[in-house]
C-alpha cells in the first residue's frame, strides 16, 4: 500500500496533481515532437527551395486572408490517383519556408501544390474574376476584387523580417530592397537583376493580372505560378526509408 | 457501512479511502477487459517493432518490415506502368498519322487521352473541349496553329507564348490602338470591314475606308482574303468563329490592345505517351485534319 499511499499525496493536493499531470502530457508531447528537430530526415535536402519574393510573400498573405486554405490544401500525398493528377507528391522540404504551412485539411477545390505554371496568368485572371467562365462546375466564388485592389509594399520588409525570426533565411539585404524588389516583379520593363540576383532565374517577372499597377490579383497570380515549381526533381532521390 | 451497502449479499470491499463520509468501492475491472488491455499493449510494441517507429539518434528505426508510404507508392506507380508499359512504348514509337488507324492502339489512346485531357486541358479547353471565351473550342475545324495529329502534337509538347518553352509556337499581334499605330477612327473603321466579312458591319459607311486599312496594316498574318495563317497562328477572320467574341465592342479591344492568349507546355508534366494520347483523343473530337 506504501505506493498508493504516496499517490495519496498527489490526490489531495490538487496544484500538485495538475502540475504532475502536466509533466505526464508534457512527456507524450515532446516523444513525438522532439525528434522532428534534430532527425537527418524530417526535412530531406532538395536544390532550389528559396524563400518568397515579396510579391509573393504578399500573395500568400492574400491566400490566407481570403481563407482558400479552407477549400484548397496543398499537400500531394504519395498515392498514385494523386502523382497522376496533380505530379510528384509533396516533399517537407517544399513548405520549409511556410509559416504557417497551408497543407490543408479538405478539398472542395483541387489542391494547388503545384499549381504554378499550370495555367496562363491570363487564365488565373479569368478564373478569379468569375470561375464558372473558364470551369462551369466550379463552386468557387468570385475574387474580382481582387484585381481592383491597389497593393503598397509599406509593410512588406516587416513581414519578411518576421519570417526571418522564424528561420526563413531572409538577407538584411533582402529586407532592404524588399520594396523594390515587389515592385519589379510585377513590371518586366523594370530593372529586375537584383531580384534575381537574390532569388534566382526562376523567378517570374511579369504583369501578372495584364493591368497597370500592381494589385492584391497581381500578388496572388505570382505566389500561384510558383507554386511547386521550386524544387528540381531532376537532381531529388527520394529516401525510401521516409 | 451505510444501509444502503446491505441490499448486496457480501460486503463489497472499500478502497479505504473516506471522503466526507463518502467511500469508494474496489471493483477490479472485468478480466475480458483486463486481457483485452494487455494484448493491446503486447501488440502496440510488436507494432513499433514492425513499423517505423522509435526516433534515435540521426533517424528513426526503419521497422522490420521495412515498409514505407514511398516504397508502397513507387511499387505501386511501377506496377502501373509495367501494366501499360507495352501499349506506351507502342504509342510513342508508332508514328502519329498511323495511331488512329491502329485497331488496338488508336481505342487505347483515345481513352487514355481522354483521362489526360480532363485532368490537365478540361479547366480552359472545357470538359467537353468546347472551349470558353479567350480559350479555343477543339470540337470545331477551326484551328489557329493547325488541325493535323503533327500540329496538335507539337501545340500540346511546347505550348503557345509560354517563357518556359523555347520551342513554344509564339507570334505577336501588335496593339494597334495602345501603341498607336493606329487612331481611333482608323480601328472603327478597320473593324466594321472585319465584321462585314462574316456578318453585318456596325457602319457599312466604314468597310471601304476600312478595307484600305486592313490591306495596308493586317494582310501580312491575316492575309488578304482573311482566310488567317496558320503557321503564324493568325485566325481566319472570314468564318464568324470568334476566340475573344466578334461584337463590335470586343473586336474594337482586341485590335486596340492585342490578344496574347497563352497555353503552357506540357513536354514537361506529361509523358511522351500521354502527349501522343490526348494529340489523338482532341484530333478525333471533330475538328482532326
Amino acid at each position: 500500500m506504501s505506493i498508493l499511499d504516496k499517490h495519496k499525496i498527489l490526490e489531495t493536493n490538487a496544484t500538485l496533481l495538475l502540475l504532475c499531470s502536466f509533466i505526464v502530457v508534457s512527456i507524450g508531447g515532446l516523444v513525438q515532437i522532439t525528434p522532428l528537430f534534430y532527425l537527418e530526415n524530417t526535412i530531406e535536402k532538395v536544390e532550389g527551395m528559396r524563400p518568397y519574393t515579396p510579391l509573393e510573400l504578399a500573395g500568400r498573405e492574400v491566400y490566407l486572408r481570403e481563407g482558400c486554405y479552407v477549400c484548397h490544401s496543398q499537400m500531394i500525398r504519395p498515392m498514385r490517383d494523386e502523382e497522376e493528377r496533380y505530379g510528384h507528391y509533396s516533399l517537407a522540404a517544399e513548405s520549409m519556408y511556410d509559416h504557417p504551412f497551408q497543407w490543408g485539411s479538405k478539398r472542395t477545390g483541387p489542391d494547388l501544390a503545384r499549381v504554378g505554371g499550370r495555367y496562363s496568368d491570363e487564365w488565373h485572371v479569368d478564373h478569379l474574376r468569375n470561375p464558372q467562365a473558364v470551369v462551369p462546375e466550379s463552386v468557387m466564388p468570385k475574387y474580382g476584387f481582387l484585381e481592383r485592389k491597389r497593393l503598397e509594399p509599406e509593410y512588406i520588409g516587416d513581414i519578411m523580417a518576421t519570417n526571418a525570426i522564424v528561420g526563413v533565411p531572409y538577407t538584411d539585404e533582402m529586407i532592404e530592397q524588399a520594396q523594390r524588389d515587389f515592385r519589379a516583379q510585377a513590371d518586366p520593363d523594370s530593372d529586375y537583376d537584383g531580384l534575381v540576383e537574390r532569388y534566382g532565374d526562376g523567378v517570374n517577372v511579369r504583369n501578372f493580372d495584364g493591368q497597370p499597377g500592381i494589385s492584391e490579383a497581381d500578388a496572388l497570380i505570382a505566389y500561384l505560378q510558383m507554386l511547386g515549381t521550386l524544387v528540381d526533381f531532376s537532381t531529388f532521390i527520394p529516401d525510401a526509408s521516409r | 457501512m451505510t444501509e444502503q451497502n446491505k441490499k448486496f449479499d457480501t460486503d463489497p470491499k472499500t478502497t479505504g479511502h473516506s471522503w466526507d463520509g463518502i467511500e469508494e468501492f474496489d471493483n477490479p475491472m472485468p478480466r475480458w477487459w483486463l486481457i483485452t488491455l494487455y494484448i493491446c499493449i503486447v501488440w502496440g510494441i510488436g507494432y513499433t517493432i514492425a513499423y517505423p517507429a522509435w526516433p534515435m539518434v540521426t533517424r528513426a528505426t526503419a521497422g522490420l518490415t521495412g515498409w514505407s508510404t514511398r516504397a508502397d507508392f513507387a511499387a505501386e506507380t511501377a506496377a502501373q506502368q509495367a501494366a501499360n508499359a507495352p501499349f506506351n512504348n507502342r504509342l510513342e514509337t508508332t508514328d502519329l498519322a498511323a495511331i488512329p488507324h491502329d485497331p488496338q492502339l488508336g481505342p487505347y489512346a483515345v481513352s487514355a487521352g481522354a483521362a489526360v485531357f480532363k485532368t490537365w486541358c478540361a479547366q480552359c479547353h472545357g470538359s467537353g473541349a468546347a472551349g470558353a471565351v479567350g480559350y479555343p473550342n477543339l470540337l470545331d475545324d477551326d484551328w489557329l496553329w493547325g488541325g493535323s495529329l503533327e500540329d496538335i502534337h507539337t501545340t500540346v509538347s511546347y505550348g503557345i507564348r509560354n517563357d518556359d518553352s523555347a520551342d513554344a509556337r509564339y507570334s505577336e499581334m501588335p496593339a494597334f490602338g495602345r501603341d498607336e499605330l493606329l487612331d481611333e477612327h482608323q480601328i472603327e473603321a478597320v473593324v466594321n470591314y472585319v465584321m462585314s466579312l462574316s456578318g453585318s458591319p456596325q457602319d457599312a459607311t466604314m468597310v471601304d475606308e476600312g478595307a484600305t486599312i486592313y490591306a495596308d496594316n493586317c494582310t501580312a498574318c491575316h492575309t488578304e482574303n482573311a482566310g488567317g495563317d496558320r503557321s503564324l497562328g493568325a485566325p481566319n477572320l472570314g468564318d464568324a468563329i470568334w476566340l475573344y467574341g466578334g461584337d463590335y465592342d470586343t473586336l474594337i479591344e482586341t485590335v486596340t490592345n492585342a490578344r496574347f492568349g497563352v497555353m503552357p507546355n506540357w513536354n514537361g508534366r506529361l509523358s511522351e505517351a500521354e502527349i501522343r494520347a490526348v494529340t489523338a483523343y482532341v484530333h478525333q473530337l471533330g475538328g482532326g485534319e
